[in-house]
């Protein structure tokens, strides 16, 4: 229909300015500007020549494609047969065992170093194995639900035919299947490349000081070095090659989609040896998702090879073998923290997430504007965002990086996406007859949209404060260049203690990290694990 | 109770309706029968409000409402896939209206029942929405419609698509709560039986063409 | 309707957790009566010695309340304070040391100048039990720790994070010249004992403090990144300790600390200091510029200065204190090491070429 003729159920001219202001305006603000800043930097060719030949930043470079490379391969190779089985076969258990795929992916980066720290023998520390590993660990659930949803809906027929045409598995696998599925596992591959190559807590926990990866460079530079505008340059470096690299699998994805017709193909395993099949996966994914998790927990619960509450019982206290010395962190006050900063952090999120959905909803096709950008902090890693809010708001009047409010400031705009993400789909589902139906029973158009369309995102809101605590509560690579002593947060408490070699202080991290990871399980599991698929009743 | 007059709805080069136009009387029940395309919802969504027509004027009760926004136009719409609220019960559902006008709730509530009861649906009133039936859906939905006291009610084809039998038996139950009521309706269909079992009077809608014709 | 109530409670508990969320937040950072925050190293204890002691009594003096905040080893504290000049941490800072009072001062940390509170050496210390038991002697030069006696047994802190670790590297710029820099930087040649620069007088072949450092590599020197996790969980000569590396990089003040924390007491220092191959540490304490208290701050650093804290200086922070009037315990005159001629390299040297010096060491060490 004409915009014209909707004329006098438009909502008020001033409805979608009100609601897009917020939200574009802290992007600008918060995001925008402390891009630019960094690039403004970088504009100096000297400090760019100089960065990149300074000695050893070839090697970070080649340490990071390498291993995101590795790590992609063998998460595509390592998750097929955990997705394989959860996208096409149904079996007791097969909830939990997604569900045990999928909360390693929102957990935060230091609990998954801490767990392989937990889990890797000593001289394993600082090797690259533990990095890949851990990273496979985190992106198995990509695989599982990029490659496992399209897996799920391949018509069952199209094998079946290949089969009577005289195919082994291996070659339906290699001539149907895989060339089939190959969007999905492109799109997996550029999702996992993506997050190993930006890795930041699992190479800073797990890399040691020999490896690594671009981003730890960055906070090294910035932090240690007081190189601050070596930083920049690698940031932007990165920046440069994330936005190739998107725009290339965008491209290659775009080439290869096919569509499907037709509902989920889920069965039952039909006979013994399947079965049995079916049960060694199920068991042999359950472990390697389990194992580390179970370790990390154990683990807390040792001090120095015997086991021990003390770990948890001196989380309160704050000194080591000598008097007077100290840990440098007191555990529980980073835990208070932590959670004042996930509840402004929750709240914000909410708030300017509700505003920027409504908005997106309202506006429609201008709309795509707000909700394209609101994504790119999602796409620029949280260390450069850190950076880059870091050397922004230096002078005054925007002399905030120094503020308490700028850390969950940081963490909303990584967390704004979620909400959006959880609330936009909700809106966009409501039949436009609905707010036809309210009007006609006479309510105004401003009251009829708040009615039918706003009181329903009781629900998403609720889901995406969940996502926006669990994200918060988390965030490392931000927050490591904004916190402030006497006021860190859980992960930088637990990333200042597993470094020590002292029994007490690692056990101390890791019950320190075996809360946060009950708390973001409980969070995200409540929170309900987003893209449930038809065969899940 | 209700004059329709002159009313042209182009789309692009589709002409919808072309000086299209009816009347009702207080309390009188028209049918708008027409094959499909002949404009028929077009029409009903111009006399509510929700689409503004070209050239046309819509009079409720004496008032020329064209210009009136359709929350003010005292008109209410039955819509085809009834578009109850989800996430509100039945109760809620009904007493949507009365809330609007803002009437105290002891006095909706009274209502509400009042109504649920007439369309045999006595007692429903915590339901869920989601586990309504088909038939029982339909009732809700012209309780709701009825409670918000219209001076025109709308009726875009409200029992197409249901089986023959529920078709049947909510076809006499519609007629006699609409003449109960003595609301003044317009009801669009392309089912005659349907036109002469409730309406009191059945309009024919012409198909035009985009020559006018 | 309920629903309309389910909302309704819904947003009153959400505004009532964000006012929560808020007057807490905001509650944490201002304070009550007066009071003025210090910043210090990992190593400056928060509470249960003399040193706060001795605060505790400034508080009751003045009314002024010690809020002690720590920012990690120097270097970091240095670097977070350059980060956020403008708007300090805290008022004072204690303990930026020589190595790092350029990168301290270029990055405009303080309100006025800082003024010097302590001084130390920074030396390898050595468990002399270990070398007694293993028969072999412990080493006393820098040329030693590359010998094949002492070969896995060294453990040294990074010079990114640690200031003894810089300090030690400075330690071997000072002795074996800079490969890169050459001689034209005539004041890294100073006083120092053993040869001077990059001109020919090499021993095992060693031009310059990268092949030094390359050496140390291969004699597996192990490296980590703070005072505290070297001395207290590596070094097997700390009480308490069960790290097995007989050195480490530490300071000269370090024996007497262990005759002190002995339990049960001893009455001979159970480790010793290789005295040919100390720097010597100045450190420093300073009003932080963008302070909000700078009433407080100026009496805290009077106090700072004054005899009363400075006497508990030696046996709390295991340095020498820069008030020369205060007498210092036997224990300290005893076991304390004072080389007669430490390693030291210009400030100004250091301002130019710190950041270098400390990616070549990366470079050559950890890559």
């Amino acid at each position: 229909m004409d915009a014209d003729r909707a004329a006098l159920t438009r909502l008020p001219r001033w409805v979608v300015p009100a609601l897009v202001a917020v939200p574009a305006l802290g992007l600008l603000v918060f995001y925008v500007w402390p891009v630019a800043t960094l690039l403004r930097r970088v504009l100096h060719l000297s400090i760019v020549g100089h960065t990149l030949r300074a000695p050893g930043v070839g090697a970070v470079l080649w340490f990071t494609t390498w291993q995101a490379v590795l790590s992609t391969v063998l998460t595509l190779v390592l998750g097929f047969v955990p997705a394989y089985l959860l996208a096409r076969y149904r079996f007791t258990g097969r909830r939990a065992l997604l569900a045990l795929v999928t909360v390693p992916f929102m957990l935060p980066t230091v609990v998954v170093g801490a767990a392989f720290l937990a889990l890797l023998p000593d001289g394993w520390h600082g090797t690259a194995t533990a990095v890949v590993a851990a990273h496979v660990f985190f992106n198995v659930a990509v695989m599982v639900r990029l490659v496992g949803t399209m897996w799920a809906v391949l018509p069952v027929d199209l094998t079946g035919a290949a089969r009577t045409l005289g195919a082994s598995p291996a070659q339906v696998l290699r001539h149907v299947v895989l060339p089939l599925l190959r969007p999905a596992l492109l799109a997996a591959a550029s999702v996992v490349f993506l997050f190993t190559f930006t890795s930041f807590g699992v190479v800073r926990l797990l890399g040691g000081t020999a490896h690594a990866t671009i981003e730890v460079e960055i906070a090294r530079r910035a932090l240690s070095l007081g190189d601050v505008g070596g930083a920049a340059v690698l940031s932007v470096l990165q920046l440069l090659i994330l936005g190739a690299v998107v725009w290339w699998s965008a491209r290659w994805q775009r080439r290869a989609a096919t569509h499907f017709s037709g509902g989920t193909t889920v069965r039952r395993a039909r006979h013994a040896t399947q079965r049995r099949w079916l049960t060694a996966g199920a068991l042999a994914t359950a472990v390697m998702m389990a194992a580390p998790i179970v370790l990390l927990v154990a683990r807390s619960l040792q001090v120095g090879g015997h086991w021990s509450l003390e770990g948890w019982r001196t989380l309160g206290g704050r000194t080591t073998n000598r008097p007077g010395t100290n840990l440098g962190v007191d555990p529980m006050a980073s835990l208070l923290a932590s959670l004042r900063f996930a509840l402004v952090a929750m709240v914000i999120s909410v708030v300017v997430g509700a505003l920027a959905a409504s908005g997106i909803a309202v506006a429609r096709r201008r709309g795509r504007w707000l909700d394209a950008g609101l994504m790119l902090p999602l796409g620029t890693s949280a260390v450069t965002l850190g950076l880059g809010i870091l050397i922004t708001f230096d002078r005054t009047p925007f002399d905030w990086r120094a503020r308490w409010w700028i850390i969950p400031l940081g963490h909303a705009l990584i967390a704004i996406p979620f909400v959006v993400r959880s609330t936009l789909p909700v809106l966009r589902a409501i039949h436009p007859d609905q707010r036809a139906a309210a009007i006609m029973l006479g309510a105004s158009p401003l009251r009829a949209w708040w009615e039918v369309e706003l009181r329903r995102l009781a629900r998403p809101l609720a889901a995406g404060a969940g996502f926006a605590a669990a994200i918060s509560l988390g965030e490392f690579g931000a927050t490591t260049f904004l916190t402030r002593s006497g006021r860190e947060t859980l992960p930088i408490a637990i990333d200042r203690l597993i470094g020590r070699a002292g029994a007490l202080p690692r056990t101390q991290a890791f019950a320190l990290a075996t809360i946060l990871l009950v708390v973001t399980a409980a969070i995200v599991v409540a929170a309900d694990l987003p893209g449930r698929t038809d065969a899940d009743r | 109770m209700l004059t329709v007059e002159g009313v042209t709805v182009r789309f692009g080069d589709r002409v919808v309706l072309h000086e299209a136009g009816l009347e009702a009387a207080r309390g009188e029940i028209v049918a708008l029968l027409g094959p499909s395309g002949a404009g028929k919802s077009t029409l009903l969504r111009v006399i509510a409000g929700l689409l503004v027509p070209d050239t046309g004027r819509v009079t409720v009760d004496g008032h020329d409402v064209t210009r009136t926004p359709p929350h003010r136009r005292r008109v209410g719409l039955l819509f085809q896939d009834e578009q109850l609220f989800p996430h509100l019960d039945v109760a809620a559902n009904v007493g949507f209206g009365l809330r609007m006008q803002r009437r105290p709730s002891a006095e909706t509530r009274r209502r509400v029942a009042e109504l649920l009861e007439q369309v045999g649906l006595a007692g429903f009133e915590r339901r869920r929405v989601a586990n309504l039936s088909g038939g029982e859906a339909k009732r809700v939905a012209l309780a709701r419609a009825l409670a918000a006291d219209p001076a025109v009610l709308l009726l875009d084809e409200p029992l197409t698509g249901l089986d023959r039998e529920l078709h049947d038996r909510l076809m006499v139950d519609l007629a006699a709560l609409l003449r109960a009521a003595g609301t003044t309706a317009v009801l669009v269909t392309h089912d005659h039986d349907e036109a002469a079992t409730i309406a009191h009077r059945t309009l024919t809608l012409p198909v035009w063409q985009a020559d006018g014709s | 309707m309920r629903r309309v109530r389910r909302t309704g409670r819904a947003t009153a508990l959400l505004a009532g957790a964000l006012a929560i969320s808020l007057v807490a937040a905001c509650g944490s950072s201002s304070s009550g009566p007066q009071s003025v925050t210090l910043v210090a190293y990992d190593s400056f204890p928060k509470s249960g010695t003399p040193l706060n002691d001795a605060l505790a009594r400034f508080t009751k003096n003045t009314g002024i309340a010690v809020n002690i905040v720590t920012a990690g080893d120097t270097g970091t504290m240095v670097q977070k304070a350059v980060l956020t000049s403008g708007n300090p941490e805290g008022d004072v800072m204690w303990g930026v040391d020589n190595t790092l009072l350029t990168a301290a001062t270029d990055g405009k940390i303080y309100a006025s100048d800082p003024i010097d509170v302590d001084f130390g050496d920074v030396c390898v210390n050595y468990d002399i039990k270990w070398f007694k038991d293993h028969g072999i002697n412990p080493p006393q030069t820098l040329d030693d720790l590359v010998g094949p006696s002492y070969k896995n047994l060294l453990v040294v802190e990074n010079p990114t994070s640690s200031s003894p670790g810089l300090a030690f590297l400075l330690a071997t710029i000072a002795k074996y010249g800079d490969g890169t820099n050459g001689t034209a930087t005539g004041s890294t040649t100073t006083t120092g004992t053993g040869s001077t620069t990059n001109n020919g007088t090499s021993k095992n072949g060693i031009n310059s403090w990268q092949d030094y450092w390359k050496s140390l590599r291969a004699n597996g020197v192990e490296v980590v990144d703070s005072w505290d996790i070297a001395y207290t969980e590596k070094f097997s000569g700390a009480a308490g300790s069960k790290g097995d590396k007989p050195l480490v990089v530490s300071y000269g003040s370090s024996p007497p600390a262990e005759v002190v924390f002995a339990n049960p007491p001893i009455d001979t220092a159970p480790t010793g200091v290789a005295a040919q191959t100390c720097f010597r540490q100045i450190e420093y304490a300073g009003i932080l510029r963008g302070s909000k208290h700078l009433g407080a701050a100026r009496k805290l650093m009077d106090f700072l200065v004054s005899s009363d804290f400075q006497k508990e200086l030696p046996l709390n922070l295991f340095v020498y204190p820069a008030d020369k009037t205060v007498k210092l315990p036997d224990v300290f005159i005893k076991w304390a090491v004072v080389p007669d001629t430490p390693f030291f390299v210009a400030p100004d040297d250091i301002k130019k070429h710190r950041q270098q010096w400390q990616e070549q060491w990366t470079q050559i060490v950890l890559r």
